[in-house]
């Protein structure tokens, strides 16, 4: 029995420290000098895996970064403060790379005409794949959401009229809702473009008059306001050039179907709106 | 070596005592790694790999170290010779082995074959020691149907790895089907992957009666 024993205890223990020994060696002959920089770099990026620069994961892109395949800047998440860091780390002078939000360029939901009842998988992609969803329009938004799934920082929600909005403050532009919408009505743009065209429709307007109400129907009105020739009706839709526009906020008002979105104005009405609503119930509560 | 020993053992291992539907082992790489058809392309690269090296390995340590009356104890503990190690330490010697191999295999790649390594590293370090591969070399020593050689044993493992892969790709093309159908809330992901692998296992006894 004492023999058995020590004979499986030392069979073990030789076999273990026989490839302990040879692991030890190996890892000395097989060593591998990895830049210290790649794992400093990953710490400083989100961690999120979200994509949104469009390699697999933030490990590729703090290899790529550090190998000097990628800028820095490609990574649409990272706060100011890391990104600087990073720039720091690598000895490279530090560029300001614009902050992005995510848009929807689409204002039928509610307002579109259906022409079709879609019964199946709750997914804009499934949806587009049958006679092109249920919409009248070829270029509107689905609004089954599949954006909202796809968003990996909740900043996406169905509203009631139907449209994806974006809660600027969590979006970080990583553009996973512009990779995955079917009908190409989200687009990751700069912050400071507070005007922007909320439609895609490049049908003609006797068509887009009739399935909805707030598309584009390429009067031109725009394009004769815009004191600085930057507004253009392109294929049937008005389409701004950012070199050019002062975002003046001009062609918002005069659209005729409020296709053309100023948030600024938007903000101002909400704000105005909300203080109506505060202002009358506080002497209610007085008389109470 | 015939050939029809070969085939034999192919269409045992592919078929018939399949390791993940007949034998129900490697379930967790299979569900975890089969949403994808890549990615079960790569574990299955890399299982194959890692079971064919381990039935190599785990044979010779079987037969040169453990069995009764084998070189080893002959030579240094002829007084249990007679009863040999295989009982007490099959289990524990085949892990410390196969996991070691699979350490040294991942760092030799890292080196000398930095393809290889990215396109299944990552799976490498995941399957060290996977019920399937220690599975495979029990099967090949103590539990065996069969009379085992080296050969044999190394046919066996690698065999079985084509299986695993197998059934890893076949599931793979279930699972991206069932991405775009209406599965209720609470069957979605693992639930409805056993369901149909369960279904599978059921297709695959038919072949059952190509065992003898």
């Amino acid at each position: 029995m004492t023999s058995f024993l020590l004979g499986s205890l030392l069979v073990l223990g030789l076999l273990a420290l026989l490839l302990g020994i040879v692991l030890a060696i190996a890892s000395r002959v097989f060593h591998v000098d990895v830049d210290p920089r790649i794992e400093q770099v990953e710490e400083l990026l989100p961690g999120a895996n979200c994509g949104g620069c469009g390699l697999a994961g933030c490990a590729m892109a703090a290899e790529q970064i550090v190998a000097g395949d990628a800028s820095p800047n490609i990574c649409p998440v990272c706060s100011a403060d890391a990104r600087a860091k990073i720039f720091e780390l690598l000895g490279l002078a530090a560029q300001e790379s614009e902050p992005k939000v995510a848009r929807v360029l689409c204002g039928g939901g509610a307002a579109c005409k259906e022409k079709d009842l879609y019964h199946g998988v709750d997914d804009c992609r499934a949806a587009v794949l049958v006679q092109g969803g249920a919409k009248a329009c070829d270029f509107a938004c689905i609004g089954l959401g599949s954006c909202v799934d796809a968003c990996p920082f909740e900043a996406i929600f169905i509203g009631e009229d139907g449209l994806p909005h974006v809660i600027e403050e969590r979006c970080t532009a990583c553009g996973a809702c512009e990779r995955i919408c079917p009908r190409h009505v989200i687009r990751v743009m700069p912050k400071k473009q507070v005007v922007w065209v909320k439609c895609s429709s490049h049908d003609p307007g006797k068509v887009v008059n009739k399935i909805c109400q707030t598309g584009c129907i390429a009067c031109r009105k725009c394009e004769k306001e815009c004191p600085f020739d930057a507004i253009h009706v392109v294929d049937n839709l008005a389409v701004i050039d950012y070199e050019k526009c002062k975002l003046c906020g001009k062609c918002a008002k005069v659209c005729p179907k409020h296709a053309i979105i100023d948030i600024r104005a938007l903000r101002r009405a909400a704000a105005k709106a909300a203080k109506q609503a505060e202002q009358p119930k506080q002497p209610a509560a007085a008389d109470a | 070596m015939n050939f029809g020993l070969i085939i034999q053992i192919a269409i045992l291992n592919l078929f018939v005592q399949n390791f993940v539907i007949a034998r129900f082992l490697g379930l967790c790489p299979f569900i975890g790694q089969s949403d994808d058809k890549k990615k079960a392309l790569g574990m299955g690269v890399a299982v194959t790999f890692v079971m064919t090296l381990a039935s190599f390995v785990t044979y010779l340590l079987f037969a040169y170290v453990l069995k009764p009356n084998s070189w080893f104890l002959t030579t240094f503990f002829g007084t249990i010779a007679e009863d040999g190690l295989v009982d007490v330490l099959k289990t524990a010697s085949y892990i410390l082995v196969i996991a070691s191999l699979v350490q040294f295999v991942e760092m030799f790649l890292k080196r000398h074959v930095p393809a290889l390594y990215r396109a299944m590293g990552i799976y490498l370090a995941l399957i060290t020691t996977n019920c399937a591969v220690l599975g495979v070399a029990l099967l090949n020593t103590t539990d065996a149907t069969m009379e085992m050689n080296l050969l044999t044993a190394v046919l066996q493992g690698f065999f079985a790895g084509l299986g695993f892969t197998l059934v890893m790709l076949l599931m793979a093309g279930i699972r991206e089907r069932l991405q775009y159908l209406n599965v209720p809330r609470c069957m979605k992901g693992a639930p409805i992957a056993f369901l149909c692998t369960g279904l599978m296992a059921l297709a695959f006894l038919g072949f059952a009666g190509m065992a003898n």
